[in-house]
């Protein structure tokens, strides 16, 4: 009976979804105040109704009745317990669910702590976010029901597919998910205003945490799957510009694009329709990624089972979505009028051109993505684009932007002085020249990209904490000035500044790691030493082990740095038995200068195992660089003014008032 | 100006409609390489408690054949199960199973309780037969000609319409030796 709760429970907050999308709305229009106070209450009860529901779904796992057709074909009785609630969500109608989960409790947090937004706006936003509900229950109830029966039900289910069995994978989908749902609110928002037709800086101030924090969810999932990708498939790389990868980058730069715009219209009242603009693009490309994985249109890693009714429903949900809120903004954005203005050269002027750069690099993601379907639809070729044309649009359009994120923070709003920005920032420079001395002296061949990014990554670090070092008036002030200034400093300042250098990190980690990695593949005896860089692994042989579920052989190594073993290291191949299937399970050592990498593959006592062993200095830079970039977004979340202060609107001012 | 405004609806538009095309075709549906081409060097023995294994000689007796791709752990093979015993008592053709990287107890069973709709079956235990037949994913089916050419690959579980609109009219053209206007 659990499962049809579940299943009721859905059926029950599709219709919740329904009152709250569509007498909010009506009630703000018309001025009826209880049908505006129904919103927040029916945001709350979808989201209990939900959770009851996930967690039905979950009880279902956990107990492993397969009798739910869902739990029987993506789970089994051996699995270990963190893989049965996992596997709640590594499968289509699951993870659909989680979506709706994550949406309502998106939902009932602008209930709950919207408390400062006028009541119309609130109501017209949950209304906005109820619609987005209905959509995604009618969704699943109508084409991918999780709570479906099976019988007569089988005595053990079909098994999660090995590579998913990972605490890696097991909380990425959440992250993304957190990241991708979380842009919701910001497209309510920004449908929303379009409704009112005002668009002042208080609203910025409203949409900016929402964004924010959906933002440093989204940072954290895309890394989490790159981390996953790096140590679980064994091939040593950790981003393969994969078409769902893709669909997470997507929305990620787009939403950085609107973090910064926010900042304009918060601060300056102006890039208005703009930032409305980016708010509607980064959710519909979210919605975008969900079509892509779910409808079968692209052949990815990936992709879920799918169903061709399925593909229809998102896209026509896609088509109102998107569709309908584009041509709202077609009527409504004109009437937004800017009011601050200023010179190319300003605050505001960097931060348009990190919009743009941003924009353009998502629809170059954008294109490279769609770009097999439509030659398909066209022509019926069958191709793929891959790393070399992505490399090739991305690296111009992220070296200025890197270039120009150093600059950003030192010009003033309005009217800026590059020139005066540009002296402040000399040790930058100094850096950059120095880091390009060390790439240089390092390097027999001189690979332009490389020296790029390592001039790039320094002098976007030390430019950073150039900004933050001039603010508290560092070695120009006396010390205890500068700590005072340094405590007083806004939140939201230190946050910017950490976020950069969360930026230079990954560039340099990139950079470094792509350029100086050292890799030997090999056929090892035990006994034998193969040199890696600056380490020596000594093969000591394979030997069978049994897990829970699978049985492996497992490798043995011995690191040596200067001739003195620091370590062991155990690379193993996996067999499964349900479903059968081998997974290479890379033996890792992270660490900030270097990590080391083994994977043992086929072989025997004979002839030797064919063996990879990696040197890769500083790519766990890749992933501490989006953390300390997540960091800085939570720090920047946590400032005073999201939390105290209610901005107020200036009823005289209504500038943008649309009428 | 406004019209400016109209842009991104108008992309949207654009990329929409792609996508709906995109939505009719199958970008899995990649021609298989062995379409036209005769089936692999192959011999498998038979499954535990059979006695017919399957071997390429038994796919070029001049009579069209089908070979089902199957596993006992694979759940939408016992969903297209079925339909095959269905095809087997239609006599049309023979119907061959390869038994894919399977466990020979769970084989039998699984046989012995559904039914058993194959004439001949060979046991792939290590999967390397299912590489040359270049299968990735169970079940697939195989419709073979009599002179032991490969003419049509179906991925994945098999309907009824699957049945009624490929399969059968397929088979039932080359048994009478006539060219057939099915689509694989």
């Amino acid at each position: 009976m659990i499962a049809e709760y579940g299943h009721i429970a859905l059926i029950l907050a599709l219709c919740l979804a329904l009152v709250q999308g569509i007498l909010p709305l009506i009630g703000a229009a018309r001025g009826i105040d209880s049908w505006i106070a129904l919103a927040p209450q029916a945001a709350l009860g979808q989201a209990v109704l939900v959770a009851f529901a996930f967690g039905c779904l979950t009880y279902a796992y956990v107990t492993s009745d397969f009798s739910v057709l869902n739990v029987a074909e993506n789970s089994h009785t051996l699995k270990p317990m963190l893989y049965k609630i996992s596997g709640v969500w590594g499968n289509h109608e699951g993870s659909l669910l989680l979506w709706i989960l994550i949406l309502v409790i998106f939902g009932a947090a602008v209930a709950v702590f919207g408390g400062n937004l006028p009541a119309t706006l609130k109501a017209r936003v949950l209304a906005i976010q109820g619609l987005i509900g209905v959509g995604f229950l009618a969704f699943i109830l109508f084409t991918s029901n999780p709570f479906g029966r099976l019988l007569p039900p089988p005595l053990e289910g079909r098994g999660l597919n090995p590579l998913l069995q990972d605490p890696g994978l097991a909380f990425h989908p959440p992250f993304l998910y957190l990241g991708y749902v979380g842009f919701s609110v910001a497209f309510s928002f920004a449908v929303a205003a379009l409704i009112e037709g005002r668009v002042d800086p208080a609203w910025a101030r409203w949409v900016r945490p929402w964004t924010l924090a959906a933002w440093c969810f989204l940072t954290l999932g895309i890394a989490l799957g790159s981390w996953w990708a790096y140590y679980e498939l064994g091939w040593g790389g950790w981003w393969f510009w994969d078409p769902v990868e893709n669909a997470s980058f997507m929305p990620w730069l787009a939403g950085t694009a609107l973090l910064h715009s926010a900042i304009v219209v918060e601060k300056r009242d102006t890039l208005k329709s703009w930032t409305i603009l980016l708010a509607i693009l980064t959710f519909s490309l979210s919605l975008l990624g969900t079509f892509l994985v779910r409808s079968g249109v692209i052949n990815s890693v990936h992709a879920f089972a799918t169903d061709p009714t399925r593909g229809v429903f998102i896209l026509a949900f896609l088509g109102v979505v998107v569709g309908g809120s584009l041509a709202l903004y077609a009527l409504r954005a004109p009437a937004l009028q800017a009011v601050g203005v200023f010179a190319p050269i300003s605050r505001e002027g960097a931060l348009v051109l990190n919009n743009l750069l941003l924009a353009v690099a998502s629809a170059a993601v954008l294109l490279g993505t769609l770009y097999p379907v439509a030659l398909d639809a066209i022509s019926g070729a069958k191709v793929s684009v891959g790393p070399q044309y992505f490399n090739a649009v991305f690296m111009p359009l992220m070296a200025p932007l890197v270039a120009a994120i150093a600059i950003g923070p030192m010009l003033a709003w309005k009217r800026g002085d590059l020139a005066a920005a540009l002296r402040r920032l000399v040790p930058a420079a100094v850096a950059m020249l120095i880091a390009l001395g060390l790439g240089l002296w390092l390097m027999d061949a001189k690979n332009f990209y490389s020296l790029l990014g390592l001039g790039l990554g320094a002098w976007l670090g030390i430019g950073a904490l150039c900004e933050v070092a001039l603010r508290v008036k560092l070695f120009a002030a006396p010390l205890s000035e500068t700590l005072n200034r340094a405590r007083f400093l806004p939140r939201a300042a230190w946050g910017m500044t950490v976020a950069h250098l969360g930026v230079a990190m990954l560039v340099l980690g990139i950079t470094v790691s792509e350029t100086w990695q050292i890799e030997v593949q090999q056929v090892m005896k035990p006994g034998e030493v193969a040199k890696v860089g600056p380490v020596e692994y000594r093969f000591l042989g394979v030997q069978p082990i049994k897990g829970p579920n699978y049985t492996a052989q497992q490798g043995r190594f011995e690191v040596l740095e200067n001739g003195r073993v620091v370590r062991e290291m155990r690379p193993a191949q996996r067999r499964y038995q349900q479903p059968p299937m081998e997974t290479t399970e890379a033996a890792i050592r992270p660490s900030p200068v270097a990590d080391l990498y083994a994977v043992v593959g086929e072989g025997n006592a004979e002839t030797g195992w064919a063996v990879r062993l990696y040197w890769k200095p500083l790519v766990s830079w890749i992933w501490l660089g989006a953390l300390v970039m997540a960091f800085g977004g939570v720090l920047s979340l946590s400032d005073r003014r999201h939390r105290v202060g209610a901005p107020v609107r200036r009823r005289q001012a209504a500038p943008s008032a649309a009428e | 100006m406004r019209l400016a405004y109209l842009v991104p609806l108008a992309v949207f538009v654009l990329i929409g409609l792609g996508l709906a095309i995109g939505l009719t075709l199958n970008p899995r549906e990649i021609p298989s390489a062995l379409i036209g081409k005769p089936v692999p060097e192959f011999s498998l023995p038979p499954v535990q408690g059979r006695t017919l294994g399957l071997a390429t000689a038994d796919l070029k007796t001049g009579e069209p054949s089908v070979v089902n791709v199957f596993a006992s752990w694979c759940v939408p093979c016992r969903v297209e199960h079925p339909l095959l015993l269905a095809l087997k008592r239609d006599n049309l053709v023979p119907v061959h199973g390869l038994n894919y990287k399977d466990d020979p107890a769970d084989v039998a069973k699984w046989l012995d309780q559904l039914g058993d709709p194959f004439t001949r079956t060979g046991a792939d235990r290590n999967g390397r037969v299912g590489i040359d037949w270049g299968v990735y994913g169970v079940p697939e089916t195989f419709v073979v000609d009599g002179k032991g050419n490969i003419v049509c690959k179906h991925v994945g579980p098999l309907t009824d319409w699957d049945m009624d609109n490929k399969i059968r009219p397929l088979l039932r053209d080359l048994k009478a030796g006539q060219p057939s206007k099915v689509k694989c």
